[in-house]
């Protein structure tokens, strides 16, 4: 039996005036997975996000949500979606648990759902003692986990989350993780935009690179790493003239690089000892992957 | 695969479970902020009543067959109406598109920016509705007589205060920034305001002005309200019903389509 797909798209084109902002997208999401979509700001990422829910109209090619081609049928596929945006949209004025009933109303829920699915989201969020609160006096990461109860309030099938953790505290971030952690486990699809390579090496099962609107390479976490950058890489300290002096040697070598402020990163020495410069091996990483195929630093 | 797909099939467009979402949404947010409104709503026109009932007044006992009080009294019920659609769909359209990106979070729920424009519309005709009797309450205070037309009020409020909410909203899709609102406000909005019949009767204007103020949609409410008032007028009130029901049907479409321009790219 052929896998089941929550989201399906082939050759996806859009295009705003002359810029190209997605350029023949395809990307799997099967169901029951987390996939991470990473990129650097401005790789069409939040574009293809927006594509799921018909907010975006593509110019071309096909694109199918938990089977239900778009956007012809989107509002189908949208009842059974969650979505988390990268802009907090919460309504400020609203309480806690006000939010979470409009969003019970909003997705259609009956009356005798709405109370316990409230109930749920709140639980989920951990906001069970704040529900009379307003959303102006919560904090950032108690605002964040509200975003997301809410997109869960009607328990769909597939979560869209575009940056679902962008601007928090790290510890704040590790929370979150651990919550999207807990719904990939109950078998929730999730596709996942993000431009942090560490939440996408945590949570998704595999992760689509892109940049400048394409898919650069997909495969699970380990084995990006594997394939693109092998097990090892050499970190090479000094100062910038024989950081420079390191770096045209390793190109001449044949071996690929990166810059990291303070050192330079030579790629691609699985194998190779004494002709090396002396440095410090660690082991590839995602973010050396990402920087290889996109050509873009981390910020 | 393909079976689920036309078993489920898509949506039907208007859907109730989807306007009511959307005016959930908006009834909530309003318990948060309505005794503002309501006070705006009710010292204004009382304002707008006193200074020229008493001021105008004054000077001329009866216009038009009436007496002033009577007259402005069931004009201003559509400035009431008017003030309160066109301005809080204009700026809150906006605002929630704008700033607060509520409309990015309800479409990504199975709404569609029809039922969210006529959703919101409703919502601000029954605000218009209700705060456009207000000036006629107010107005039988200083004496004005009730009748059993005056029941009709609040459904000609609704009407035309749904076609100005309409209006407000497209306002709102088509322009690029809040502060080009003025232009709307100074050209059209005031204009309309004053060529309405609601202080002055509008027969006594040059010919020209007569004419405008035939396609003026509040000059309709003006005229509809009075004689719900004072005595229908079969002929002269379903032309002037017919007028409201377009105005209406026309910015509701236009409405969408400028949103659908703006929220879907």
């Amino acid at each position: 039996m052929p896998e089941q797909l929550a989201i399906r798209l082939r050759s996806i084109v859009k295009r705003y005036g002359d810029i190209v902002a997605v350029d023949g997208l395809d990307l799997d999401v099967p169901e029951g997975t987390c996939v991470g979509l990473l990129g650097p700001n401005g790789a069409g990422k939040s574009t293809t996000m927006k594509m799921l829910t018909a907010q975006v109209i593509a110019d071309q090619g096909e694109l199918e949500v938990l089977g239900h081609r778009l956007p012809e049928e989107s509002k189908v596929a949208r009842a059974q979606c969650g979505v988390v945006p990268q802009l907090d949209n919460l309504d400020t004025t609203l309480t806690v648990e006000q939010n979470l009933r409009v969003f019970a109303h909003l997705y259609r829920l009956g009356r005798a759902e709405r109370g316990p699915a409230v109930e749920r989201a709140l639980e989920l969020a951990k906001l069970g003692d704040r529900r009379h609160a307003k959303v102006d006096e919560l904090s950032g990461g108690m605002r964040r986990r509200l975003l997301i109860a809410r997109a869960l309030v009607h328990e769909p099938r597939l979560l869209l989350m575009d940056e679902p953790t962008v601007g928090l505290d790290p510890q704040v971030r590790q929370e979150l993780w651990a919550l999207i952690d807990a719904l990939r486990a109950g078998g929730t699809s999730i596709l996942m935009s993000t431009h942090y390579i560490e939440e996408a090496q945590r949570l998704a099962d595999t992760v689509t690179i892109m940049s400048q609107g394409r898919a650069v390479a997909r495969g699970r976490p380990a084995a990006l790493v594997s394939e693109h950058a092998g097990h090892e890489v050499l970190e090479v300290y000094g100062p910038p003239a024989r950081l420079a002096e390191v770096e045209a040697g390793a190109i001449a070598d044949g071996l690929r690089t990166r810059r990291t402020g303070t050192s330079v990163t030579l790629i691609g020495v699985d194998g190779r000892d004494g002709d090396l410069p002396d440095g410090v091996r660690r082991p590839a990483s995602l973010e050396d992957v990402f920087v290889l195929l996109t050509g873009e630093e981390i910020a | 695969m393909i079976g689920r797909r036309r078993a489920a099939g898509r949506l039907g467009r208007l859907e109730r479970p989807a306007i009511q979402g959307v005016l959930f949404r908006e009834i909530t947010n309003f318990s948060s902020f309505w005794r503002s409104t309501t006070f705006s709503s009710t010292v204004e026109p009382t304002i707008y009543l006193l200074a020229f009932g008493f001021g105008f007044g004054s000077l001329v006992s009866k216009v038009a067959g009436y007496d002033y009080v009577d007259f402005v009294g069931t004009g201003i019920v559509a400035t009431a109406v008017l003030f309160s659609s066109v301005f809080p769909s204009m700026f809150g359209t906006f605002v929630k598109y704008q700033f607060q990106h509520t409309y990015d979070a309800i479409l990504a729920a199975p709404v569609d920016t029809e039922e969210l424009v006529t959703a919101e519309a409703l919502w601000i005709a029954t605000r218009a509705g209700t705060y456009g009797c207000v000036p006629m309450l107010i107005a039988m205070a200083f004496g004005l007589d009730p009748s059993p037309g005056m029941l009709a009020v609040p459904l000609i409020a609704f009407g035309s205060g749904f076609g100005w909410a309409c209006f407000g909203i497209m306002i709102a899709g088509i322009l690029k920034s809040i502060d080009n609102f003025n232009y709307v406000t100074s050209t059209i909005i005031t204009p309309m305001f004053l060529v309405a019949g609601t202080f002055f009767p509008l027969s006594e204007l040059p010919r020209w002005a007569q004419v405008l103020g035939n396609v003026n949609p509040l000059h309709h409410t003006v005229e509809l309200v009075r004689h719900a008032a004072f005595g229908w007028d079969a002929g002269a009130d379903l032309a002037h019903l017919g007028a409201l029901v377009l105005f209406a049907a026309v910015m509701w479409r236009l409405a969408i389509r400028a949103m659908e321009r703006k929220l879907i790219t």
